[in-house]
């Protein structure tokens, strides 16, 4: 049978099981668009308000379902606007397949309209990327994009089809995908018994996991480890969620703005084990001190990152979940008590110093919010001080709920993100924490909430100031507030009436407290304005290059 | 750690765009090259790389698996001094009137180049042969006036059969 080039991208969506797609409409992608509308009955399309939005929805909806996420954008500066939503997915390894249109090939190089060169710009921030301008290469690029994304490590893939290729005709005949049999690694037996047998040894081990084992899964497994041999476990901001918050083996965040707790526990373990994660400039503030009593033992899928960042024994390359489950029955039951309280002691001890130049607190916030929702809440944030109590002082439970751009610190992604949650998971409850800053960059997405009737409550944390540069300010830099006190008048209340959302604003506990129970009621989204200070800080705070002994706490 | 030079063989898929991929992850990554050259093989759908990278063995070890990791990769590997050759070709102009011509000749005959362009100001010198050699060349002929220079960098091939398996990986 004869299909075009936009028909077959549509097929091939539909073998790959994709009912749900992001994007933005133009010139150079009509054809595409044609063919949505045709299969407008399988495939969902979400319109954004911008391309950033579709790339961020797309990154948000494959982070809660675990499948790829889809964007549509048409070429020129359709394409260069999905470039920081396709930066942040590689960072974060998150597998999204971006479908960007051309100019017709004839044009292709002579600075058309439009036209731009979407395959070079985004080489360095994709796994891979295809530039198909003769049909007979589309259903192989299309379906090599899925089998990339969606394998190994994860990440974001680019497929660029001129606009002639979208109306040219072939014969193609659509088949289901087979289940691609899932690749098991090949985990070296002996290597696998002397990582057991050191820990087995081990008086003070360490688990230090990363977003790779929340990607691989391995939540359950994880925990089960844990708890046989005993061991306390740290975790990166990728990895916050992956245990439950009150886990007897859970330090907490680690890093910067990590608590005491695990922060210690690494400068003090005899083995680190360190799973799914790169030890980056965030975690390893110091890389020659990290960890330096400790035999550093490294599991990662991605054979690059052992030995990256920093100097490890052993390392292994291998699935986080399959390491966890060949690894278990070599585990010997541990009592390590003595090791583990003297890790989760310090858990007690936070950096929570309240400011009082306001009436609302970051963490009471955090904890009401969290007091009133339910386990199968997803958390969205976007990038600064709001997002560090989040990660900080929500009760994370559930693996993949908790959604934050962990590697670019992209400011505008929970927006995007937060819509790409709902519409995956519509069932679940979806919250969406922001400051001020961030929220400016990309709240244009309200629209599309509205037109979507996607019930995402964001709780806007209102200090007036780019709080994180602004905390910076006030530590390193004297006092100099370099653009960070913007003046804004913005009105979050009336701008969601405009918006045609609802929009409350609060001023202490009693406020919030009223103002998040009638969100939780509405049917559409909300806004929240919590009025905080200025003065409000994330600490604890360990200064880039520095270890546990330059720890601020407050 | 102390620095090494190692000449890495990259076989990958002969497409556009191709070298932009991998001159793309070097730049990015910050990784050092002394040079870098292209290459068709015996077989069409496959080009190799060659390139001389200086540095640790670290990052030997980060250059090698992050170009694995590129979709167009489909084999990479070190070659090592003892069973490999390795080749470059030199172009050299070099300013020699009547009465140098004849010593220049002596030189690079003694290297076994050749003199392949002749004008009465000027011969220009074609030479291969492993860098070492190259590098004895131009020293003995820095103390003429060498105006312009030619390299295309290293080429290189791994003795005996092993090769042949190497490439279809």
């Amino acid at each position: 049978m004869k299909f075009t080039g936009s028909q077959i991208v549509a097929e091939i969506l539909l073998e790959h099981g994709v009912d749900t797609v992001f994007g933005y409409p133009g010139g150079a992608a009509l054809n595409i668009y044609d063919a949505l509308y045709e299969y407008r009955d399988q495939i969902r399309h979400v319109l954004s308000a911008h391309e950033q939005g579709a790339a961020h929805a797309a990154d948000g909806y494959a982070r809660v379902t675990g499948k790829t996420g889809v964007v549509f954008a048409t070429s020129g500066p359709g394409s260069t606007n999905l470039v920081t939503g396709i930066a942040t997915a590689y960072m974060d390894s998150v597998p999204m397949v971006a479908i960007t249109a051309n100019v017709p090939s004839n044009l292709v190089g002579r600075d058309a309209f439009q036209e731009v060169y979407i395959t070079g710009i985004t080489l360095p921030i994709t796994k891979h990327n295809f530039f198909v301008n003769k049909i007979e290469d589309l259903p192989g690029a299309l379906n090599d994009a899925f089998r990339i994304a969606g394998s190994g490590r994860k990440g974001p893939v680019l497929v660029d089809i001129t606009k002639d290729v979208t109306a040219a005709t072939m014969d193609y005949k659509s088949r289901k995908m087979p289940e691609e049999p899932k690749k098991v690694s090949g985990i070296d037996a002996e290597e696998l018994k002397n990582i057991a047998d050191i820990i087995n040894k081990s008086k003070k081990p360490l688990v230090y996991l990363g977003g790779g084992v929340r990607a691989a899964r391995a939540g359950e497994e994880l925990g089960a480890f844990l708890k046989k041999g005993d061991i306390p476990a740290a975790h990166t901001i990728m990895a916050a969620g992956v245990l439950d918050a009150d886990d007897p083996h859970n330090s907490g965040l680690i890093g910067m703005h990590g608590t005491i707790a695990s922060n210690k526990a690494v400068d003090n373990a005899d083995i680190l084990l360190a799973i799914g994660t790169r030890f980056s400039d965030r975690v390893a503030l110091n890389p020659k001190k990290f960890a330096k009593k400790a035999t550093r033992i490294q599991i990662d899928i991605d054979k690059s990152e052992i030995n990256k960042n920093v100097l490890v024994d052993i390392g292994m390359v291998c699935d986080a979940k399959d390491f966890l489950t060949a690894l278990m029955p070599f585990i010997e039951k541990k009592d390590r008590s003595e090791w583990v309280g003297e890790v989760m002691e310090l858990k007690k001890t936070t950096g929570d110093v309240k400011c009082d130049d306001a009436d609302l607190h970051p963490s009471e916030i955090i904890g009401t919010v969290c007091d009133m929702t339910d386990k199968e809440t997803v958390y969205v944030t976007d990038v600064g001080q709001h997002q560090m109590w989040a990660a900080q002082y929500l009760k994370h439970d559930k693996t993949c709920c908790f959604l934050t751009s962990g590697g670019l610190g992209t400011m505008g992604f929970g927006y995007g993100a937060s819509i790409g949650a709902q519409v995956g998971a519509p069932g679940k409850r979806v919250i969406h924490f922001t400051g001020d800053g961030s929220f400016h960059m990309n709240l244009n997405e309200a629209c599309t909430a509205v037109s979507q009737q996607l019930p995402i409550i964001t709780i806007i944390m209102n200090n007036s100031v780019l709080g994180m540069v602004y905390q910076w300010q006030t530590s390193f830099y004297g006092n100099r507030f370099s653009a960070t006190e913007p003046g804004r008048k913005t009105d979050f209340v009336k701008l969601a009436e405009g918006f045609g959302l609802k929009g409350f604003r609060a001023a202490n506990m009693d406020e919030f407290t009223e103002a998040f129970k009638k969100a939780l009621k509405e049917k559409g989204p909300v806004w929240i304005e919590c009025i905080i200070g200025k003065n409000e800080k994330v600490l604890p705070m360990i200064p880039a290059g520095g270890t546990v002994e330059d720890m601020i706490i407050g | 750690m102390a620095l090494k030079k190692e000449v890495i063989s990259i076989f990958v898929d002969n497409q556009s765009g191709v070298l932009a991929r991998v001159v793309s992850l070097f730049g990015r990554r910050g990784f050092n090259i002394d040079s870098l050259t292209v290459s068709a093989t015996n077989e069409p759908t496959i080009s190799r790389i060659t390139i001389v990278f200086k540095g640790d063995d670290l990052s030997l070890a980060q250059i090698i698996s992050q170009t694995e990791k590129l979709e167009v990769v489909r084999n990479i590997f070190t070659l090592e001094k003892e069973g490999s050759l390795f080749r470059e070709l030199l172009l050299l102009k070099v300013k020699a009137g009547k009465e140098d011509r004849t010593t220049v000749k002596e030189i690079v005959d003694i290297y076994r180049g050749k003199i392949i362009d002749l004008s009465k100001e000027s011969m220009i010198i074609e030479i291969t042969g492993a860098p070492e050699k190259i590098d004895g060349l131009m020293n003995m002929l820095s103390c003429y006036e060498i105006v312009e220079v030619c390299r295309t960098g290293i080429t290189a091939i791994e003795r005996g059969w092993q090769e042949k398996e190497k490439q279809n990986d």
